[in-house]
């Protein structure tokens, strides 16, 4: 099978205004993906299922991925060009002493990488038995910009998934034909597999003695829990 | 005196023949006979079969839409059993998860707990000693051996057959299990796979009762095959019903029994090689109809190749460790990256997608569940079927809610 590299050149040939990218998986496994602009995303994925060489008619996994923003810190080195006065005229580039005479300096910068939400879709080929070939789909960021083209009608096994994804990870998919929650109840407000969900306050009392849950009771009960000793209501 | 017959909405009651046609020529309804209305097409019937109902196998929801007995919309409703296993499996450690795969299809704790451990593995970089892996196939056929058994006991026991050959095969899915008990300590949570290889080794007394046991076997299946197979009745109930044409079993992502009966050749142990599976000596069968009856029959035919590989794997398991003793178990922690593994489970593709952000933790544990997956395509099959159908139906596609719900 080709390479996602390969892929991805025959991709950006067929569709040159749309921007495809390789993100590499550096562990063992070694699955690369492609990540894929939303805009082209089913041309881009109609592409895939029909090419005869990749033939990709099975979409094995679908599945959300959840990235909150969160601050980076990178090291940049920086060299610090030598002042005309030094004299760079007598500096060979091969001699180590010279190199290591070059100011280096370090410098931490934080930088806060924005969130976004992440689906990952996992192609098989049942006719020419190969795969996977992993496409990403990447939403502009968590609150408002979180849709992106549903590929149910190129592959219909991503009918619940994608139900399941917009269900958990709150991915709004444009073009799914029935998109409901599908193990939450209808009434239910938020994402539990978003990173930053928090469970509601909806503990009851029983005796237990693991002090998480204490302190969850502690902070449910604004008066002692009936049956709560007194010990431990605040 | 005769009651005065119910007054019926239409004005011109047509009378019906006993076929049901309309025959306008014949004189009205005496008033001693109930005035039939002229038709039911206008009213259809929304019923909800379940969540706890004996056909649809644990708590599973079925809102069907009738027009008379024929089904015309069928949604399935799910979540019933949801406890977001997958946020759990993000909240633990990647040991801590393997127990908690039994849980998903707990007939087949042994091949759940494959398919995580062969996600790790490809996380982490492992390889798995070779008595292992033989161990590995041994214990996935038997667990095969034991879902498909237990489906087709079910099936049979969906079309009205009172339990007989559910006890059956019950009594051969417990032989199984007194094995997976007397192996791993529990009959169903078996908790036996480790990334890297298995829990405990098999003693030759072990090994030995499962050759006995897969000795024994092949007389069953004759016997189930004799008293079911060339049955007319179940012949007639399930030839023909819950047609899945083959582009849609591969658009919807069907996979493992269900699709091969479908036609389509596409068997993990085949086409990934997974374990040492190029090494055992087997068939795929497939279906050529598609219908219920190709999905009962492919799984009778599965469990005897089952039995071929088992035979196999029992002769050819060679000395050896099972887990490489410098694997690292606890404080497990993978360099960052991301995997998806996969093995043919007995319900059909189960597969694992993990990623790794360097932490004890994966920050992301998805299950790719078969049953959940192959659900997609049960109003195709349904529509059109009675209500009875759609019962059978849903036995053959072989759910189990505790991975459709997760």
């Amino acid at each position: 099978m080709e390479t996602p590299e390969q892929i991805r050149d025959r991709l950006l040939a067929r569709f040159p205004d749309a921007t495809v990218t390789v993100v590499a998986n550096p562990g063992p496994a070694a699955q690369h993906s492609l990540l894929v602009d939303p805009a082209r995303a089913v041309e881009i994925a109609t592409f895939l299922r029909d090419d005869p060489a990749l033939r990709l008619d099975f979409c094995s996994n679908v599945t959300g991925l959840d990235w909150p923003e969160r601050e980076v810190v990178e090291t940049i080195r920086k060299t610090v060009p030598l002042s005309p006065a030094t004299g760079a005229a007598d500096a060979s580039p091969a001699s180590p002493a010279v190199e290591s005479a070059t100011p280096i300096v370090e410098e931490k910068v934080k930088r806060l990488q924005p969130g976004y939400l992440e689906v990952v879709y996992h192609l098989y080929s049942m006719a020419l038995k190969h795969g996977p070939v992993i496409l990403r789909l990447r939403t502009g960021n968590r609150t408002d910009q979180v849709s992106l083209p549903s590929l149910t009608p190129v592959w219909r096994s991503c009918e619940f998934q994608e139900r399941e994804v917009f269900d958990l990870f709150g991915v709004a998919f444009r073009g799914h034909p029935d998109l409901r929650r599908i193990l939450m109840w209808d009434e239910f407000r938020d994402h539990p597999m978003r990173k930053d969900y928090a469970e509601p306050d909806d503990y009851e009392w029983e005796p237990t003695p693991h002090e998480t849950v204490l302190a969850k009771a502690r902070a449910h009960y604004s008066s002692p829990a009936p049956d709560a000793p007194a010990a431990q209501s605040p | 005196m005769m009651p005065e017959p119910p007054l019926s909405r239409d004005p011109a009651p047509v009378a019906r023949t006993p076929g049901g046609a309309l025959a306008p020529d014949l004189p009205p309804a005496g008033p001693h006979l109930r005035q039939v209305p002229d038709s039911f097409h206008g009213d259809l019937l929304e019923v909800s079969m379940g969540p706890h109902h004996p056909s649809t196998h644990g708590v599973f929801r079925m809102v069907v839409t009738l027009d008379g007995e024929t089904i015309v919309k069928l949604k399935p409703v799910f979540g019933y059993l949801h406890r977001n296993h997958e946020k759990l499996g993000e909240n633990t450690t990647y040991l801590a998860s393997m127990p908690y795969t039994d849980r998903l299809d707990y007939l087949n704790s042994m091949t759940n707990n494959w398919a995580y451990a062969l996600a790790v593995e490809k996380l982490a970089g492992l390889t798995v000693p070779e008595r292992a892996e033989y161990l590995r196939i041994i214990l996935a056929e038997l667990s095969r051996l034991l879902n498909h058994t237990c489906l087709a006991g079910f099936l049979l026991h969906d079309c009205g057959t009172s339990g007989t050959p559910l006890m059956y095969a019950f009594r051969e899915r417990e032989r199984i299990l007194d094995l997976f008990e007397s192996l791993s300590g529990s009959r169903m949570m078996c908790n036996f796979q480790r990334f890297g290889g298995c829990r405990t080794d098999a003693s030759p007394e072990w090994l030995e009762a499962a050759r006995r046991l897969v000795d024994g076997y092949g007389r069953f299946l004759d016997e189930f095959e004799a008293l079911i197979t060339g049955n007319e009745i179940v012949m007639a109930r399930l030839q023909g019903s819950g047609i899945l044409r083959p582009d849609l079993a591969t658009s919807a992502g069907v996979t493992g029994p269900m699709l091969r009966a479908s036609g389509v050749n596409y068997d993990l142990r085949r086409v990934d090689g997974y374990g040492l599976y190029p090494r055992c000596d087997f068939r795929i069968p497939l279906g050529n109809h598609g219908d219920t009856y190709d999905r009962y029959m492919i799984r009778v035919l599965e469990m005897r190749e089952s039995i071929k590989i088992l035979r196999q794997a029992l002769r050819d398991i060679p000395a050896g460790p099972v887990l490489d003793p410098k694997t690292k178990l606890r404080g497990f922690r993978p360099k960052p990256g991301e995997a998806y593994g996969r093995i043919e489970g007995p319900k059909g593709e189960i597969g694992f997608y993990l990623v790794s952000d360097g932490s004890p933790n994966p920050y992301r544990y998805r299950v790719r569940p078969p049953s959940f997956i192959n659900l997609t395509i049960l109003e195709d099959l349904c529509l059109g079927h009675t209500v009875a159908d759609a019962v059978i139906i849903l036995g053959s596609v072989d759910i189990v809610l505790g991975e459709v719900d997760r």
